[in-house]
């Protein structure tokens, strides 16, 4: 269909910082027992996209991620592997790699994304209207109600923050104002231009951009070559694009010009206009085409192009895992409501739901909990709606609720664990107790501490 | 269909049995002069006038053969002969062509070694004219193909058909000898053809001396007049190729026959289709009884599903695709958009097509090709004009020599596409936009129903033109297309009133013309538009306003049709109930369950006009009545065949 696939892997991420590390990046983030990586590189592999470039933050990383990915997806994808230096911002890291990129159009999905929606339906949306750029929103993830209350708030408030603003048509199908990031705090301001093209907009905060772009390959190379000091796709280019989208600078329309000019050598001039004029008559103007008539009714030479959205249905699960928050809500999501995003995917046979492993007298183990291969707890433990990773050992008289504990860690007995994180080869011993917590890898928490709130790592040496 | 095949059929047996006596009055006219009607200088056979009276009705359906392929051949590159092609000396033509046909053949059974040489090398010099300049004739192409199938297309055709020239050898004999012929319009029946026995092998002896060498001498050197100069050899490939073609094309004409439409009621055939089909086929609830045969509509829940596919449909060329969604989100709409649309599409397809290892482009890509028809017949039911393209392409994919490397015969399909868009779309509208100005005067008021990309170019042109009237624009839900429309008649400067489709009679009063547009015109003369258009075409013609419909005639359809039931297109049942951003008169929407089983939504998209109602079609090849539509059909459906 000649679109290229970038996956966004990143690197390390600071969002994340005690969960991450030079030996655990952020791609190899285990999400209920599977790297996160592997949920995107799934779902290209199910949409039948099997030639991937991934770029990866460092070099180190990037063997890391890349023998991971060798190893798991050997022979089902053909993955190239491209090493960016850190901190060049995702534009940058498509900058780096503008020679890999040949296809008509791109679709640049981010690594982090975990969803179900099919990536083919934007690249269709983009398609369809020939776009320069479309993107990819979905409805803010709302915290479940099995949220512990005690964390929910604070995060929350903080998370509203980062979700973007966004000006939508009344057809909902193309984007006309996009504010993210810092921009948000800021008045809105928007070209009048367009606000006179389209007529009425819709303004919607509670859409969130889900990072994955199907770019006109074109345009991106332009605009990255044309602006170097862009730094992110999200929040630099598109809404770059999605401002001068009448008053393209991009010359977007160039190319597909020129194009036909060399398909129909034989046809004059004249009849290429009317045959043109057919077809723009007959199909459903959007606002960029009354924008571009004159007064007069002539079409003007002004370019423009389209920057269309595509909407995930609410029904479709699409979240990123960007923060400590979202890591715990996809954990117990893809556990619990959401777990069809793990349904055959029986890459790694250790993703089992349920207790398979050994468990001791009077442990209760409920629902929405996921125990990996190889784990052991002990007697009169209970585990809620958490996340075990492989050869764990839990003492007797734990409770785990609402948590992820990661592979090797070792829990001592009459630990109470509750809305945290514990990194592999972490050591609790005995009667810790852990309240949202962060414990980073290899860990020793001292007996019979107590922690609120707090992220525990280990010193750097 | 059938009757009009044997019509084409028993002309041909007749031509040549009818002319037997009339020969002579028709055999010298081609050698002396162009003296059309025989009557002037025969003097005439009791049965004469019987076979004149005869040959004006008998004569079109053989000519068009003859015209297409031969007469157009000779009327272009002799000058003396610049009317031959025309009508009124058309006449004259058939039997000589006929006749040299029939005398090739015994010629080289008898076996002559120097005619079938001549002839073959006449062949191969078309051929490689042909290779040289493709598709730049009409004509030539028609031999090149015929005769790359069977290079020896002389010694074919008699392979071929050896029992109807034996049992035409008589007639042969009657009309070969071009030295007898004086004679035998005066000689009684019997008489004649006792001599012509006699005289056959001399006759035949003769005709190889003199024609054959001099066929072969003068096809060689010259390139320009092929026709003038050996008549026997080039004729021979004309009435060969006329053969030749004549039979595929009758097959493809039985092959052509719309296979019987799927009638959605009919469960067994639904469900078989259903697993075939890349789309999930809506379940279509509560359709109204009468239209249940009909494909239902495909909407807004086929996109998800499509474009979740996006990636999985690796036989689809994006391009094809891409056209495909938005046939299916009604993005692009219009008969002539939808099909220049596909059109392009194909081209795309086929230029980034590769033939695979080990099977041979011809049949490969047709079959791609309608793989992709069958995509875009699931995103929205094909248009009458777009079967018509599909057709075309496919016959020329099916008629590409086997001799062309792939990259030739794609840039030849190619061409022919663009050729197919700019000679039967944008210079069929601009021929059609010169006849329809014709009959705008100063002061009229036309009325216009929906939106007619032709209708529009025709009321700007004669805006542009000087022309002073008044245009009203009938419009109606829930499609409101006459709205685009009017936009931009208003943008240039006409003078609209715009109303809908109910207040038809009361600006019907001052109105002096009515221009409607046409998804196709039937053999019948029954127009198929868009829906409320045959209300506009009555209402017209109750209130004695002529109504013109323009239309291009590759949209024209050999099927004949009596009402829009049978034949239709659903569209989406819930535009008829739901009026966008007025949430006020959404009356519908909280129906019950219950109350929803009692409630059937009909959206139909078009509606027949019967030929009654129309004064005049304005079509690329003139103004014509209604009942002339066969006509077209008949005459100028081989010829974009052939292209």
């Amino acid at each position: 269909m000649d679109f290229q696939v970038v996956v966004l892997a990143g690197g390390s991420s600071k969002n994340l910082t005690p969960l991450v590390s030079k030996e655990l990046p952020k791609p190899l983030l285990p999400v209920a027992n599977r790297p996160v990586l592997s949920y995107v590189l799934h779902q290209l592999e199910q949409n039948n996209l099997k030639d991937l470039i991934v770029v990866v933050e460092g070099e180190d990383t990037a063997l890391v991620v890349g023998a991971w990915i060798s190893g798991t997806f050997i022979d089902r994808l053909h993955v190239e592997i491209a090493a960016v230096p850190e901190d060049i911002g995702t534009a940058g890291a498509i900058r780096a790699i503008s020679h890999h990129l040949t296809a008509k159009d791109i679709l640049v999905v981010s690594g982090d994304l975990v969803s179900d929606v099919p990536p083919g339906a934007v690249a269709a949306t983009h398609r369809r209207h020939d776009a320069a750029v479309t993107a990819m929103l979905s409805s803010i993830p709302v915290s479940g109600p099995l949220d512990s209350g005690s964390s929910g708030g604070k995060d929350k408030a903080k998370k509203l923050g980062r979700y973007n603003i966004i000006g939508l048509d009344p057809g909902k199908q193309f984007l006309l104002h996009i504010a993210t990031g810092a921009e948000i705090e800021k008045d809105a301001r928007l070209p009048k231009r367009i606000l006179r093209a389209v007529g009425q907009m819709e303004i919607r905060s509670d859409l969130m951009d889900a990072h994955m772009y199907a770019f006109k390959r074109s345009v991106l190379q332009e605009v990255l070559d044309l602006k170097d000091t862009f730094q992110s796709l999200k929040e630099d280019v598109l809404p770059y694009l999605v401002r001068s989208q009448l008053k393209s600078e991009a010359l977007s329309n160039r190319t597909p010009q020129g194009e036909e000019n060399g398909n129909e050598k034989v046809t004059s001039q004249n009849n290429q206009v009317f045959v043109s004029r057919i077809l723009a008559n007959s199909s459903t103007p959007s606002f960029h085409d009354h924008s571009s008539e004159n007064p007069d009714g002539s079409a003007s030479t002004r370019k423009t192009h389209k920057c269309c959205v595509y909407i995930a249905s609410s029904g479709s699960y699409c979240v990123r895992l960007n923060s400590i928050q979202a890591f715990m809500d996809i954990n117990r999501d893809v556990t619990g409501e959401a777990d069809h995003l793990l349904t055959g995917t029986s890459s790694d046979p250790n993703n089992n739901i349920g207790p398979s492993p050994k468990l001791g007298t009077k442990t209760t183990v409920g629902p929405h909990c996921m125990l990996g291969e190889g784990s052991e707890i002990g007697d009169k433990c209970q585990v809620k709606r958490s996340v075990i990773g492989r050869h764990c050992r839990i003492g007797s008289h734990v409770k785990v609720v609402n948590s992820v504990v990661m592979n090797h860690v070792t829990i001592g007995d009459g630990c109470i664990i509750q809305g945290s994180v514990v990194c592999s080869n972490v050591q609790l011993q005995e009667r810790v107790v852990l309240k949202d917590c962060q414990v980073g890898a290899g860990f020793v928490v001292t007996a019979g501490s107590e922690y609120k709130a707090e992220s525990l790592a280990r010193k750097e040496k | 269909m059938d009757t009009r095949r044997v019509s084409s059929a028993v002309p041909r047996v007749r031509q040549v049995g009818f002319f037997t006596p009339n020969t002579p009055a028709h055999q010298p006219a081609p050698t002396r002069s162009q003296s059309g009607p025989p009557t002037s200088d025969s003097p005439p056979l009791s049965d004469s006038p019987a076979s004149n009276s005869l040959s004006p009705v008998m004569i079109p359906p053989p000519r068009h053969l003859s015209d297409n392929l031969g007469g157009r051949a000779y009327a272009l590159p002799v000058p003396g002969r610049g009317n031959a092609g025309e009508h009124a000396t058309v006449g004259s033509y058939n039997p000589s062509e006929s006749v040299l046909w029939l005398e090739s053949p015994p010629r080289s059974r008898i076996g002559d070694e120097e005619l079938s040489e001549g002839t073959e090398s006449s062949l191969g010099w078309y051929r490689r004219s042909n290779s040289a300049k493709v598709a730049s004739s009409l004509p030539s192409g028609g031999f090149d193909l015929s005769q790359v199938k069977q290079p020896e297309s002389v010694a074919a055709v008699e392979a071929k058909n050896p029992l109807p020239e034996k049992s035409e050898a008589q007639k042969e004999q009657a009309s070969n000898p071009k030295s007898l012929k004086a004679k035998t319009t005066k000689a009684e029946r019997r008489a004649l053809q006792e001599s012509q026995r006699a005289a056959k092998a001399a006759s035949k002896a003769e005709a190889n001396k003199s024609n054959a060498p001099g066929g072969a001498a003068s096809s060689k050197p010259m390139k320009q007049p092929p026709q003038k100069k050996d008549g026997p050899p080039v004729a021979s490939s004309v009435a060969a190729s006329e053969r030749g073609v004549d039979r595929p094309v009758e097959k493809e004409r039985k092959k052509d026959l719309p296979p019987p439409r799927m009638q959605f009621d009919d469960e067994s055939r639904v469900d078989k289709a259903k697993r075939r089909s890349l789309l999930n086929q809506p379940e279509a609830r509560n359709r109204v009884e009468l239209f249940r045969h009909l494909p239902p509509h495909k909407n807004g829940s086929q996109l998800p599903y499509l474009e979740s596919k996006f990636f999985e449909l690796h036989e689809m060329h994006p391009s094809v695709y891409k056209v495909g969604l938005q046939y299916l989100t009604g993005d692009t709409s219009g008969g002539n958009a939808r099909c220049i649309a596909m059109l392009q599409a194909f081209q795309e397809a086929i230029r980034d097509y590769s033939t695979p290892p080990e099977k041979t482009l011809n049949r490969d890509l047709t079959s791609k090709i309608g793989g992709f028809v069958s995509f875009l017949i699931e995103c929205r039911p094909l248009s009458m004009s777009m079967g018509n393209a599909i057709r075309f392409l496919k016959s020329r994919i099916a008629r590409l020599p086997l001799t062309l490397s792939e990259s030739e015969a794609k840039a030849a399909l190619c061409s022919d596409i663009d050729r197919f868009i700019n000679e039967k779309i944008v210079l069929a509208d601009k021929v059609i936009l010169r006849h329809a100005a014709t009959k705008i005067r100063d002061g009229d008021v036309l009325l216009t129903y929906g939106s007619s990309c032709v209708v529009e170019m025709i009321l700007l042109y004669a805006h542009e033109i000087g022309k002073q009237f008044r245009v009203v624009v009938v419009d109606s839900r829930p499609m409101l297309e006459g709205q685009k429309q009017l936009r931009r008649l208003v943008a240039k400067g006409l003078s609209c009133t715009y109303t809908q489709l109910n207040a038809i009679s009361y600006v019907m009063h001052e109105v002096t013309r009515v221009f409607l547009g046409a998804s196709s015109i039937f053999s019948n003369g029954t127009v198929y538009s868009r829906v409320g258009t045959a209300s506009v075409a009555m209402v017209a013609h109750a209130f004695h306003v002529p109504v013109l419909v323009c239309c291009e005639a590759y949209k024209f359809h050999e099927r004949v049709q009596l009402d829009s039931i049978c034949f239709n297109e659903l569209g989406d049942p819930d535009a008829v109930s739901k009026v966008p951003g007025r949430e006020d008169v959404n009356y519908l929407d909280n129906l019950t369950d219950k109350q929803k089983e009692n409630l059937q939504l009909l959206n139909l998209k078009y509606d027949a006009t019967p030929s009654d109602y129309i004064s005049v079609i304005v079509t690329d090849y003139g103004m014509i009545p209604p009942t002339s539509v066969p006509v077209i059909v008949r005459e100028y459906r081989k010829e974009y065949l052939l292209i």
